[in-house]
Formats: structure tokens, C-alpha cells, sequence
């Protein structure tokens, strides 16, 4: 039967328990980090590691991808860090959470503080950072007070500041506020954002943050669950972490579930260990759609991800023990909640977000909803972002508002092909996905409602 | 300059820059604690941030003219902001502000925050507030409210005195 898996959230809704230290310690708090301080370097096979790159080592070993949207591995991520530079490492911890559809770090944040501030400490540690940031979202004031109040705490404990538990090693982490822009969850615009500027993003090459971030100094950027991953790594071991989940997609994945769904909200699972229509329809999860309604679309990624339209079936290539492929078919509501299906479905699991739309859903009226947050939400650096998130917006506001012409479908499909790849950043894609895995998906409805305002304007006008 | 900042709040400033190797970093900050005090961003208050960051006003001024969150100018007393995007949606958030404004004698249609003429409350559609699960939400200034009905949203209201 299809479960919850509670690993990061164990503890989060428990009877009792509560933010501050205290009860963070009775539940065996910092004991991962107590264990990572004592590690020695060691040789493996011939080759020697000191305790900082056998860390390392470990979270790439345990599979650990990033939550915050791309699935990037986080060890990889960790070993294209410029070590060599001379320059200070800087670490930030993503917790802008403006995904829409988005709402698990909030849980971590509001309800077990510390184990995020662990996980920090413990990745710090790994990677000779000294200074790292949590930077949050403008419109989380109690999640920034709780963070700062945390982080008092673990500095009069010695987790954190100068010598941590006699271990000579020194780290400071500050909370720093965002003011309400979607775009400082991309990471160089963070980091630009955190630099005090406009947060625009940086083109890569050459800002890789990795190399030239904060400062221009070596960056590692982080989402707030990828971060609390690395303390469980740690406390049970990357085989053992390696092991959860399923092969290429480990560990743990909170799943925020909202829309037309009976039981909405977050949701821990194995990765890959329900599939989408386990977590829609089961009981343990979403307990299906509302009475007598049947499903019509679902955003499974996060906002920029690519909608499914009911009844999808994919061709799903699979690896067999022998090495040779196979070739499946699938039905969208039988695949399994993972980085890498939901990827050879053509759409992507993102940000872990899954936004249900019911039979009662106006197709025409969400996409312009979702259009008009990015035409909202660019920087404005690009032109063909800046022009095209408003141009598509300004065309799915009067197709919504009985003003559309037939001909809008393929020129909503124009812009947004002329947007992706063209851009510094991924918002191209982000804002031009939606639009045209909409318009592509539901292409009838659209014309439909086009062509009937046609109809209505000929005939007002004779 | 009329501007005066208080002690409190100008202690609290000078320790946020310490958090920084880099003064420019701790704009948003300040301007965070500036607009937490006086209720928005003045000119004189951007010229002070940018003396006390050894920046040019007009590094402050483009801070404050990108992020949604800094005004420039006195908002109400209650400042309300509903979620306009699309799980809050799906959940009745349009209706809700639809309702809201009308309560308040204030244009649905409008872009932006909108201010009641006895300056009680401000109210403004924004973006997804992370809280999807528990849609339609709002907040009211810092205070957070969830599966959030039009008499549920009324009954708060008139406790804002
Ligand atoms: C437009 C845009 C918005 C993003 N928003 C977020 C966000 O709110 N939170 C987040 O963790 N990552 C966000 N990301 C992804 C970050 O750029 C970055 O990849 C991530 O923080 C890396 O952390 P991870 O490897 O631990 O996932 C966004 C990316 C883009 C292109
Ligand atoms: S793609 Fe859009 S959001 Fe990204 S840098 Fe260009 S204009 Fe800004
Ligand atoms: S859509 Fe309203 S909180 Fe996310």
C-alpha cells in the first residue's frame, strides 16, 4: 500500500513538539553534527580523503538530487567548487519558495528549524565555508523570526560561531529577506538579490556560482530540503540513504498536493515509491477528486512544468538488467512520482509541486492565470521574456475575457517557442513551457473559445 | 534632513550590516527594518540608507522600484494581500478579493495596492504565498490566514481595530 514516508518531516507534526532547541536536542538534534565533527580522514582503496572530502564523497554516493527544481545531483554540484581560488566559499541555503504551487520548505522552516540549521552546518562544514546565508522569501516574516531565533539558539550552544564544540571550526549564519520577486529564487539572481541589487540574473557562462557567485567568490547554492537531506546522509549513512527511494531518484520527496483534490497538503514519499495517481486518488494522500467530478488536467512540477492532460499515455524507455532497453507503455496516472519519468514524460517534477485541475476547470482561464504571474515576475533583462511574458499574458486575458480570436492558439505558440533558449535565465523556459504544453495539450478548447468570440463580435456587428 | 531614525532601531541597523563583508548587501535588510517602522520607503529615508551604505541614492532607489514588497508611499493600517495565482485560485481567491474590495468600497479591477479613504486598510491582489495546500489565503500585515471564506475574511476584518 502506498505510504507516507516520514524522514524529514518525522518529527514536524508530532504531538508536543515544538521549534526551539530543547525539544530539537531530546529528539536527538545535532548529533549527526556531533558525528561529523569527530570524522577523520581516511584512505579507500589506495586513495586518501581528508574527513571533508569523504563527506563529499558520501552525499554524491547517496544520490541526493536537488529539491529546489532542477534534480541537479548534489555532490556534483558540491565537487565543481572552486577550491582552489584563494577566495572565501560561500554557502546559501534557497529558501525564496515562490514556485507556485510550492509549500514544503515553509513546513521545515516554521516547524523544526533546527534540523534545516544541521543540515547547514553539517554542508558548511564539508565544504570549508565559514559564512553562509538562508535567504528567504519577503512574505515569510514569522519564518524569518523563527530562523533568526534558531540561529540564537544554536549560537548559545556553540553549534554555530567561532570553534564550534572545540572543533576549530568557525561558521556564521545570517537570515537574509527577500521583498517579494519570484525571480530571486533563481540562483544568480539570489545571489545578486543577496549582494543588495536588483535581483537579474547572471548569464552562465561565465557566473557559474560554483566558480564566480557571491562576490565572485565559489558559491554553493541549496534549497532548504536538499540541505536537511545531507544531515539524514549523514545520520544513517549514504548506502542506507541510497536505498530509500529508487535507483537514480533516492532518498526522500515532500510533495505538496493542492487544487481539486479531497485531502490537500504536503506529503512524504520514497521518490518514486507512489505514482501520481496513487497521490491523487489514495486515501493516504490526496483521497481523490471531489463528488462527481473527473480529472482534466495536472500541473505535476510546480508552475513552469509541463501540464498532462487526463488520459495521457507515454512510451517509457527502461534499462533492463541485461543492459538492453525496453520499451513500455504508461498511463499518466501510472507513473511513478520521480525525477527521471515525469522527465521521459516530457514534463519534470520540479519543485515536488502537483496542482490538480478538475472537469470544472475554465483550461483557458488557468493559463492566463498562470500567464500573468510571469508577465508579472520577469526581470525584464531579456527582450524576449520581458516582451513575451506580457504579450502571451495580454492575449490570454482577452481570450478569458470573451475578446479572443481563433487565430490566438498558434500565435500563443509563436511567442513562447521565440522566448525558450533565448534567454539568461531559465525563466524563458519557465514561462514558455505552460504556455505551450497548454495551448498544445488543449489546442481545441482554446480555438473553440477563440473562434466563438469571432462568432459573437460578427454577429454584434451586423 | 528631518529624517531621524530612533536609537533602537538605528542599533538594530548597524549590528545587520555587520552580517555582511559587503555594506551594499544589507539594502534589503534595511529597508526592511525602515518600512517595518515608518510604514514605507521616503526619499529622505532612501538617502539615509544609501549615506549609512556609502552607496549612491540611486542604488537604494532601484532596489526599492524592482522588489513589489517597498512602497513609497503610507499604506493603511491593515494591509491585506490575497493570493491571486492559481492553486488560490481554483480555491475561490478571486471571489474572495472580489468580495473583499467590495466591503471595503474599493476597485477589484484595479492594479496594485489600494487604500480605504479612512486609511484603515490597504488591500492587494499578490502571488503565490506559498500555501497552496490551504488555498485561497491571504495575510493580514504580518499575520497569516488559510482556507480563508468571505465571512471567515469579514470576521477578521472587523477585528482590526
Ligand atoms: C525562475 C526560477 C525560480 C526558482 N525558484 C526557486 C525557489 O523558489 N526555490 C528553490 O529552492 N529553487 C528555485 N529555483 C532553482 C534554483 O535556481 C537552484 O537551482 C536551486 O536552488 C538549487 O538548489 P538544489 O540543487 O538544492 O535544488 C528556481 C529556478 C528558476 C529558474
Ligand atoms: S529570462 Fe526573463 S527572468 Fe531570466 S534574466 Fe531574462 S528577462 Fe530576466
Ligand atoms: S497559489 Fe495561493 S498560496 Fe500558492
Amino acid at each position: 500500500m502506498p505510504e507516507e514516508y516520514r524522514l524529514i518531516l518525522k518529527n514536524a507534526d508530532a504531538d508536543g513538539y515544538t521549534p526551539d532547541i530543547k525539544c530539537y536536542l531530546k529528539h536527538g538534534g545535532y548529533e549527526a553534527l556531533a558525528k561529523v565533527l569527530k570524522m577523520r580522514g581516511r584512505t579507500v582503496d589506495d586513495k586518501k580523503f581528508t574527513a571533508q572530502e569523504y563527506l563529499r564523497e558520501e552525499v554524491k554516493r547517496s544520490g541526493l538530487r536537488g529539491r529546489g527544481g532542477a534534480g541537479f545531483s548534489c555532490g556534483l554540484k558540491w565537487s565543481f567548487v572552486d577550491r582552489r581560488s584563494g577566495k572565501p566559499i560561500y554557502l546559501i541555503c534557497n529558501a525564496d519558495e515562490s514556485e507556485p504551487g510550492t509549500f514544503k520548505d515553509r513546513q521545515i522552516i516554521h516547524k523544526d528549524p533546527h534540523q534545516l540549521i544541521e543540515g547547514m552546518i553539517i554542508s558548511c562544514w564539508a565544504n570549508d565555508v565559514n559564512l553562509a546565508y538562508i535567504y528567504i522569501r519577503g512574505e515569510f516574516p514569522e519564518g524569518a523570526r523563527i530562523l533568526e531565533n534558531a540561529l540564537a539558539e544554536a549560537r548559545k550552544k556553540n553549534f554555530l560561531g567561532k570553534n564550534i564544540c572545540d572543533s576549530g571550526y568557525d561558521l556564521e549564519i545570517h537570515v537574509h529577506r527577500g521583498a517579494g520577486a519570484y525571480i530571486c529564487g533563481e540562483e544568480t539572481g539570489l545571489i545578486e538579490s543577496l549582494e543588495g541589487k536588483r535581483a537579474y540574473p547572471r548569464i552562465k557562462p561565465p557566473y557559474f556560482p560554483a566558480v564566480l557567485g557571491l562576490y565572485m567568490c565559489p558559491t554553493i547554492v541549496n534549497n532548504v530540503e536538499t540541505l536537511c537531506g545531507v544531515k539524514h546522509i549523514v545520520e544513517m549513512g549514504a548506502d542506507k540513504f541510497a536505498t530509500l527511494g529508487t535507483p537514480n531518484n533516492t532518498g526522500t520527496r515532500i510533495v505538496s498536493l493542492s487544487g481539486h483534490v479531497k485531502r490537500p497538503g504536503y506529503y512524504e514519499i520514497e521518490v518514486g515509491k507512489a505514482t501520481l495517481g496513487e497521490l491523487i486518488y489514495h486515501e493516504n494522500f490526496g483521497g481523490g477528486l471531489r463528488e462527481g467530478r473527473t480529472l482534466k488536467a495536472i500541473v505535476p512540477g510546480g508552475s513552469s512544468a509541463k501540464v498532462f492532460k487526463a488520459g495521457e499515455k507515454f512510451k517509457l524507455k527502461k534499462r533492463l538488467p541485461d543492459g538492453k532497453m525496453e520499451e513500455n507503455e504508461v498511463d499518466l496516472l501510472d507513473l511513478p512520482y520521480d525525477f527521471d519519468s515525469l522527465m521521459s514524460a516530457g514534463s519534470m517534477s520540479g519543485s515536488g509541486a502537483i496542482i490538480v485541475m478538475d472537469d470544472s476547470t475554465d483550461i483557458v482561464a488557468a493559463l492566463a492565470n498562470l500567464s500573468e504571474f510571469y508577465a508579472h515576475e520577469s526581470c525584464g533583462q531579456c527582450t524576449p521574456c520581458r516582451e513575451g511574458s506580457l504579450w502571451m499574458s495580454k492575449a490570454l486575458h482577452r481570450l478569458s475575457h470573451g475578446e479572443g480570436r481563433k487565430a490566438d492558439a498558434d500565435y500563443l505558440t509563436g511567442i513562447a517557442k521565440n522566448i525558450q533558449g533565448r534567454t539568461i535565465c531559465a525563466f524563458g523556459e519557465a514561462c514558455s513551457w505552460p504556455v505551450l504544453s497548454f495551448v498544445g495539450k488543449f489546442k481545441d478548447e482554446f480555438e473553440a473559445r477563440g473562434e466563438a468570440d469571432e462568432k459573437a463580435r460578427d454577429s454584434g456587428a451586423a | 534632513m528631518s529624517f531621524k531614525v530612533p536609537k533602537k532601531l538605528g542599533d538594530e541597523i548597524d549590528e545587520r550590516i555587520t552580517h555582511y563583508p559587503v555594506k551594499r548587501s544589507a539594502t534589503l535588510m534595511l529597508l526592511h527594518a525602515i518600512q517595518e517602522h515608518f510604514g514605507y520607503v521616503s526619499q529622505e529615508a532612501i538617502e539615509w540608507i544609501a549615506a549609512k551604505l556609502e552607496l549612491q541614492p540611486l542604488n537604494v532607489y532601484e532596489v526599492v522600484t524592482f522588489y513589489p514588497m517597498f512602497r513609497q508611499e503610507p499604506a493603511g493600517k491593515y494591509v491585506i494581500k490575497v493570493c491571486r495565482t492559481l492553486s488560490c485560485m481554483l480555491g475561490g481567491s478571486h471571489d474572495l478579493f472580489k468580495d473583499l474590495c467590495k466591503s471595503l468600497k474599493l476597485d477589484p479591477n484595479k492594479h496594485g495596492l489600494q487604500t480605504t479613504k479612512d486609511g484603515r486598510f490597504s488591500i492587494e491582489f499578490v502571488e503565490c504565498l506559498a500555501s497552496c495546500g490551504t488555498a485561497p489565503v491571504m495575510m493580514i500585515n504580518e499575520d497569516f490566514h488559510e482556507a480563508v471564506t468571505t465571512e471567515h475574511a469579514k470576521g477578521l476584518l472587523s477585528k482590526c481595530k
